[in-house]
């Protein structure tokens, strides 16, 4: 997030796309809530009708894998009504007219045959971003998990400048992070053209510092994404395979293909806390703790490093993962012998220089957020304040193009992938949780009413659900939350695995791959 | 009875809320929201008011495990960390660092996140490292 999450409640205008908000991140729809009671304007753009678009002001449910064009949409309806910030624009931003001139080809009634959104919504829309000042625009997955996931989070960047909306209280560009460290993994280098701090591994100067910190030379190729290992392994190319703390076995594109990988490796290893899918085809297996179990910080999505405790001992015969890595590279003849997590995290900040001010004493409860350059730093509640970081805010002319798989006679139905309240990401933890299992016990696919009845499929009926990857067979929801042609698996269930079905077809940038769009079909199960 | 409030981060979603772990005699028996912390303010979502529940699961990972004859069974570390090692070594040896990948953790701490990392990096000798940061 540029900005942070008490600032929602203060923006005039929230426009929310690609979030199922409420359900997925509850403590920030809370601010949304708030911000709504305070007078804000709310637009929320989503494929489903969600719960918050029962409270917006102007909600609309665009078709999958429109949002360039509905980005674009918006952006020349406020272009035509003179409601840019022409000063912001002029001052703070460059390369305004490539961008202007694509903008301008999007007009409303060539918008509405892509996204399906009425013009009069689309222009109610932009009135509202772009006349409500400051505007906060949320998304997560919905926006990103698209083979132009790039092209969408650049047009959100867009909207979110020709209005003047970044490095501004209440304002900004704010991606809702999925996991409890996925900012903290990111910014620690878990990256394969990056070390810590986003400092690219391809600078020599960069690979010197590290290399004389670490005191080992260091490869300066850029490596494997998770997409390019998958690849690699089918390819064999890549042998051995070390995974802490995921399971990739649900949470990857085309299980299949996946299991196929996995099986062509010499040697794969395991970390984790849950004796998961992919643990099962593990050679060695590490047995990790939780977070009860351990010290160490935390990065949320708003960048705020904050500490955890260990609160209990180690259940059973596990150990830190600081610990098991430590060991484990001390046996391959590189020691490592930190006293402990505060030891470790002494050395990220003399490497990482938008953590280099914090300490644990100085966190406290609360946390820092960075950049926190020094110890002096209060740490930053919104980023770009003065400037850009880059310097110059850069306008990008971007095209839509379609998703990698349209319906067709064949698979005639769009189908899309998410997460439900109750659960989070590949159920690992949740279904090992009493009250939560007992919110949903199984997998279910979201049909809407015509559609059911077209197929003579009842509540609760089971359907069979495939794609050209593969077929699951699962329990029908019937539901307007979603439109006719449209339908949606939360991701939770191994039993009924939504990767099973969908696309690996990736972004070429960003590598990731297209969960939020593919063609199916789906009939009454024998 | 020994009675511990020990203060935490949920490890659920990204939006890191405040939390409190309740401990009893050493074990772990309930989660509540810190009424201070700047991003929760006292408030917990389903997931956070159970967070200490996939923490004391039965399903929990206990022990170290090794494949043999097809199987995975329960060894220790000595042996767990021996045989990781020795494999390693030998992909290495035959096929270059670039043969091995490495997959950091959206779930992990920073701290272990950049051990992660740079056991690829300086230990292996590869960049092949990545996380679910995509998925």
């Amino acid at each position: 997030m540029t900005n942070s999450i008490a600032e929602i409640e203060d923006s005039a205008c929230i426009f929310i796309t690609g979030s199922n908000t409420s359900a997925c991140h509850p403590l920030i729809a809370r601010r949304v809530f708030r911000a709504k009671e305070k007078g804000a304007k709310l637009i929320v753009a989503d494929p489903r009708n969600i719960q918050l678009s029962r409270f917006a002001d102007v909600a609309v449910t665009q078709r999958l894998g429109s949002d360039v064009a509905m980005l674009n949409g918006l952006m020349h309806i406020i272009l035509k009504n003179d409601w840019h910030d022409k000063r912001y624009i002029e001052e703070r931003c460059e390369e305004f007219d490539a961008f202007r001139a694509v903008v301008e080809t999007y007009t409303p009634d060539k918008v509405e045959a892509i996204t399906d959104i009425a013009q009069a919504d689309l222009e109610k829309m932009a009135e509202l971003y772009a006349t409500n000042s400051p505007a906060s625009i949320l998304y997560a997955m919905g926006i990103t998990q698209h083979t132009t996931g790039v092209d969408n989070v650049k047009s959100i960047c867009n909207l979110a400048m020709l209005c003047g909306n970044v490095g501004v209280k209440s304002g900004g560009v704010n991606p809702l992070r999925g996991q409890n460290n996925v900012q903290g993994a990111c910014d620690m280098g878990g990256l394969p053209n990056v070390f810590p701090a986003y400092q690219p591994v391809t600078v020599e100067a960069n690979n010197e510092k590290f290399a004389k910190a670490w005191g080992k030379a260091l490869p300066g190729k850029i490596g494997y994404t998770i997409t390019d290992m998958v690849r690699a392994m089918i390819d064999g190319k890549l042998k051995a395979l070390y995974v802490v703390g995921e399971n990739p076995m649900l949470s990857d594109p085309d299980q299949h293909h996946l299991v196929k990988a996995l099986e062509k490796l010499d040697l794969l290893i395991c970390q984790d806390i849950f004796f998961t899918e992919t643990a099962e085809k593990a050679d060695v297996v590490f047995a990790a703790v939780s977070v009860a179990e351990k010290d160490g910080t935390y990065t949320n999505t708003e960048r705020r490093c904050m500490k955890v405790n260990k609160a209990i001992d180690p259940i059973g015969n596990t150990l830190d993962d600081w610990q098991i890595i430590s060991k484990l590279s001390t046996a391959m003849g590189y020691e490592m012998n930190y006293a402990d997590p505060e030891a470790i995290f002494k050395e990220i900040t003399t490497v990482t220089p938008s953590y280099a001010g914090m300490t644990y004493g100085r966190m406290g409860l609360n946390g820092l957020q960075w950049p926190c350059p020094n110890t002096e730093h209060p740490g930053t509640q919104f980023l770009h304040a003065a400037q850009f970081t880059r310097g110059k805010g850069l306008f990008h002319a971007i095209e839509y193009l379609d998703p990698a798989e349209m319906p067709d006679g064949e698979y005639p139905y769009f189908l899309t992938t998410g997460r439900m309240f109750a659960h989070y990401h590949t159920g690992t933890m949740t279904r090992a949780s009493e009250h939560l299992d007992a919110e949903q016990k199984t997998g279910y696919v979201e049909i809407h009413p015509e559609d059911a009845a077209n197929l003579s499929v009842n509540d609760g009926d089971t359907v069979k659900l495939a794609t050209r990857r593969g077929e699951i067979e699962v329990p029908a929801r019937i539901s307007n939350k979603v439109k006719p042609g449209l339908l949606f698996v939360p991701f939770h269930f191994a039993e009924n695995s939504a990767n099973i079905l969908t696309n690996s077809a990736f972004d070429p940038v960003a590598k990731i791959p297209e969960y939020k769009v593919c063609a199916a079909k789906i009939e009454k199960a024998a | 009875m020994d009675f511990k409030i020990i203060p935490s981060v949920c490890s659920y979603c990204g939006t890191g809320c405040g939390v409190l772990f309740q401990v009893m005699d050493g074990r772990l028996v309930d989660t509540l929201p810190m009424k201070t912390h700047p991003v929760n303010e006292g408030k917990l979502c389903i997931k956070g008011w159970n967070l200490h529940e996939h923490v004391v699961s039965d399903k929990r990972l206990t022990s170290p495990m090794l494949k043999k004859n097809g199987h995975l069974q329960e060894a220790s570390w000595d042996d767990a960390i021996q045989t990781a090692v020795e494999k390693l070594k030998a992909i290495i040896e035959a096929h270059g660092p670039d043969s091995v990948g490495v997959l950091a953790s959206a779930k992990i701490t920073n701290e272990e996140n950049y051990l992660v990392q740079k056991f690829a990096r300086a230990v292996i000798g590869t960049n092949n490292v990545d996380h679910c940061a995509r998925l």
